[in-house]
């Protein structure tokens, strides 16, 4: 077909196969249920079109019918409904060791950061076949990471992490959309999604000027604020020890348990009263205003890499030889 | 008592009394309902007005037509427009107006002052929109999101979301009046059972707008508070939240989609047995199939907002409900189909809406199976697909059962009949132009193209061109009824009382009803829709 006039989006997921098939199952099904409708109707109007002597015949229903033409559809819709939902708990479920990208998003550019410490804006490189999870927030209004090869989507809050994973299954440059309006311009606030090969990418990782991995700002942010003063590793300090507490439940003061997940990590930086481990003050300044969302993703990555790393994490990356360019497939 | 009809000097609603203040002082239900339609049909052609700019702004990829903010203006106000002040009041405020006291051989609503009332309010809100439109226009989307219509949009939010909390007000009123008439004031004789199946919709419209239209007043209201006195309730800095938001506002807005369906339900319910001289087919099942949505719909809001951060297992209740609600649509459509069963169908110009209305209703419900599907739904939310979708719904639904409608009851409402052979050719114009307006945007849609963009990448652009064609096409579809509809009403053929022979009380009385509907006092001894004791219309009077 032309190429301004394609009807079927590239497919580059793992997601993208099963949520196509499940259109395509959908699409038939629709279509045959339209057509039985408009058949009947069309067979309807001509066969008992109104003529001379013939009468219409009083009808006044039919218990059978329906009963029939509620329980079938019905039983129809809870199969659409299993299959949506199982697609969604995958969607929704990132595999674990998946490597982390963080995204903040603002008005009107996508910000992400590599926890391994590439900066990149409207542009995410990926390698094939691994799975890659997305930590995002947002800085004013509420965006939505969008990249329709993939077929998923997440909205973008401000004021809290949510979180989406995909694989990339075929190399090359795909869309990155909002798909939240956002303001003046939100339909300029897009970008590519680039999938590399493996080799490609490594290449790509080691070419651009790198400060150090995100969780190793964090370490040096987390001494500059002085957290380190209370939040000791070595002995007790005023603070909990945060050594291996990422991702585990918490006791809290009020006797409630919560997981240490990234949202309460941030909370706990930005709000700390908000819930207070058990057997600690709440003595902590509130940070709320005092930084900003890039610092507060490398302080969350800087805790979570206070934890052995599980097996098949990205950790950090081993440095390869200056001079070799990003390959962009882009063209 | 057809040659009765005809006379001149025959008093009859419109021709009581005479002058400017006659109108505006009335509380004749139906000449409020020849105000209401006076002035949402402006609001259409506003409305319309915008949806016309936004298809000429997308025929190319590039924003070149107007500037970005404009576009996120033009599209804001036609939602808006669209939604508040057309579809909620359209079949409501001017056919439910009209015909549910002479259905039920009532002389008026139970109460016909705050009838008039609610016509005065729903001008108050639509001029105060006006006022904003013309000093700034609002840019937050119809949907209003927090924190950007709170905190980030600099247009005339405050007012324009006060507009529509004013207009609220004539929405809960109109649906209280229907409901107590309803309740109170049937003819003897005129059981629930006996209802036609306008009203029943139509009391369950009335239920929606009753419970659900105050939940958007308070939500208004909240974020006008929010943004003139920096509340904190919609805000994540000060411990608020926007997804607070997004649940009260579609804990409205989505039963609001049945308040514009319902309605256009009931008008099909009774021209699909009218034009097939049947009963309608399972009467009790369509009449609680209304009562279903409405109830059912209040369970479903947050399907809106799979992707929006809430919970997997919240996503799992709402799309679950959600399917629970297709099944009384379904229910509807499998009965009228059956209705035509057995029948002697004419396809007169209602009768082409009220088939339109089922097709183009099944699409637009059939896609709504897809949107409720968890999995699919992240993909296909907040692209054109949902925009496709809803306009199935609102437009391929709503505006056609609202023009079948005004077809179907024209002669009563206004004594005179309108040219059959225009109103089937106008009928066919808005059907392709429809279908070739929205269907190409169910593609761009699973192409991922996003909704609210103002320019776009360049292959998403045969299809934006294809639908902006059938946007032209569909505007000659509303124009030309326009035309003909005023026509008629100095040139058309002179309507009898009962030009299709049908069932109901309204077409007992003369066309068009004296000021208190009938000259005697009705008493209801018959079933609705008891089509094999009418005698075929004459159809001398179908065709002119």
């Amino acid at each position: 077909m032309f190429d301004n006039f394609p009807l079927w989006p590239a497919g580059a997921s793992t997601q993208a196969f099963w949520v196509d098939l499940f259109y395509i199952a959908l699409v038939v099904l629709s279509v045959v249920t339209t057509l039985a409708i408009f058949v009947v109707i069309a067979i309807f109007g001509m066969k008992y079109r109104r003529r001379h002597g013939r009468e219409a015949q009083p009808i006044e229903g039919s218990l059978i019918l329906e009963i029939a033409w509620s329980v079938i559809p019905m039983g129809i819709f809870l199969l659409i409904f299993a299959g949506g939902a199982v697609i969604f708990f995958n969607m929704r479920t990132p595999p674990q060791g998946a490597s982390e990208v963080y995204v903040v998003a603002k008005q009107w550019m996508w910000k992400l950061e590599h926890v391994e410490g590439q900066r990149e804006i409207n542009e995410l490189h990926v390698p094939v076949g691994r799975d890659i999870k997305l930590i995002m927030t947002s800085q004013d209004v509420i965006h939505s990471f969008y990249v329709p090869a993939f077929r998923v989507k997440q909205d973008v809050l401000p004021g809290r992490y949510t979180t989406m994973w995909f694989r990339a299954t075929r190399p090359g440059t795909y869309h990155l959309f909002c798909a939240e309006y956002c303001g003046t311009m939100h339909s300029g606030m897009i970008g590519d999604v680039v999938v590399m090969e493996p080799a490609q990418y490594q290449s790509w990782m080691s070419g651009g000027p790198v400060t150090g991995s995100l969780a190793q700002n964090g370490q040096t942010l987390f001494q500059q604020l002085g957290c380190s003063t209370c939040h000791r590793s070595d002995v007790q300090g005023r603070g909990p020890n945060l050594t291996g507490v990422f991702g585990k439940p918490v006791q809290l003061e009020d006797g409630l348990t919560v997981t240490a997940d990234e949202n309460y990590v941030r909370e706990s930086i930005l709000n700390p009263t908000a819930k207070v481990v058990s057997g600690f003050k709440p003595i902590m300044p509130v940070f709320q205003g005092q930084v900003s969302e890039e610092q507060l993703t490398a302080l969350v990555a800087y805790v979570k890499s206070l934890n052995p790393a599980p097996a098949g994490a990205a950790g950090t990356p081993e440095l390869k030889p200056a001079g070799v360019a990003p390959q962009n497939p882009k063209e | 008592m057809s040659t009765l009809a005809v006379s001149e000097e025959r008093k009859n609603y419109i021709n009581a009394e005479y002058g400017i203040r006659s109108w505006l002082f009335t509380t004749d239900h139906k000449r409020i309902a020849m105000l209401y339609v006076l002035s949402i049909t402006l609001f259409f052609f506003m409305g319309g007005f915008y949806a016309l700019l936004i298809r000429l702004e997308l025929l190319t990829p590039q924003g070149d037509l107007m500037q970005a903010d404009t576009y996120n203006k033009v599209f804001t106000m036609h939602g808006q427009i669209m939604v508040f002040f057309f579809l909620i009041p359209s079949i409501p405020a001017v056919l439910g107006n009209f015909l549910i006291p002479i259905m039920i051989g009532a002389k008026d609503l139970a109460f016909p002052r705050i009838n008039l009332i609610s016509w005065y309010i729903y001008i108050a809100a639509g001029l105060l929109y006006l006022h904003a439109m013309m000093t700034g226009g609002v840019d937050t989307g119809w949907t209003f999101y927090t924190p950007f219509s709170t905190a980030f949009s600099n247009t005339r939010v405050v007012e324009a979301g006060l507009a529509i909390f004013i207009s609220g007000f004539s929405s809960i009123l109109t649906g209280l009046n229907f409901v107590v008439t309803v309740h109170r004031m049937r003819a003897p004789g005129m059981t629930w059972s006996r209802l036609p199946l306008f009203v029943w919709s139509h009391y369950a419209t009335s239920i929606i707008m009753l419970l659900g239209t105050p939940v958007i007043a308070i939500t208004l209201v909240l974020v006008v508070l929010e943004r003139s006195l920096n509340l904190g309730i919609f805000d994540p800095n000060r411990g608020g939240d926007p997804l607070l938001f997004q649940h009260l506002f579609w804990f409205y807005s989505h039963p609001a989609v049945y308040i514009m369906i319902l309605p256009s339900m009931g008008v099909v319910s009774e021209i699909v047995p009218c034009f097939s001289r049947k009963r309608v087919f399972g009467y009790n099942f369509v009449a609680m199939a209304s009562i279903a949505i409405a109830v059912i719909g209040f369970l479903v809001w947050a399907h809106h907002m799979f992707v929006a951060g809430i919970s997997l297992y919240a996503a799992l209740a709402f799309s679950f409900l959600s399917y629970l609600v297709a099944v009384p649509s379904a229910i509807k459509v499998f009965n009228w189909t059956a209705t035509m069963y057995k029948g002697s169908v004419s396809f007169s110009t209602p009768m082409l809406y009220a088939l339109g209305f089922i097709g183009l209703f099944t699409i637009g419900g059939l896609t709504g199976l897809f949107l409720a599907a968890l999995g699919l739904d992240v993909h296909v939310t907040d692209t054109y697909f949902v925009i496709a979708h809803f306009h199935y719904v609102m437009v391929g639904g709503a505006v056609l059962g609202y023009l079948g409608g005004i077809h179907f009851w024209w002669p009563k409402i206004s004594g005179r009949m309108y040219p059959e052979s225009w109103g089937r050719l106008a009928a066919i114009i808005v059907f392709i132009g429809f279908n070739l307006t929205f269907f190409p945007q169910f593609i761009l849609g699973y192409l991922g193209m996003p909704r609210r963009y103002w320019q776009y990448p360049p292959e998403y652009q045969v299809l934006n061109v294809l639908s902006t064609a059938g946007a032209t096409i569909l505007a000659v579809g509303y124009l030309m009824p326009m035309a003909y509809l005023f026509w008629s009403l100095r040139y058309g053929k002179p309507a009898e009382d009962n030009p299709w022979q049908a069932t109901g009380l309204e077409w007992r009385t003369t066309s068009p009803p004296p000021t208190f509907n009938f000259d005697v006092d009705p008493v209801v001894t018959w079933e609705a829709y008891e089509y094999e004791k009418m005698p075929l219309p004459d159809e001398v009077t179908l065709e002119r």
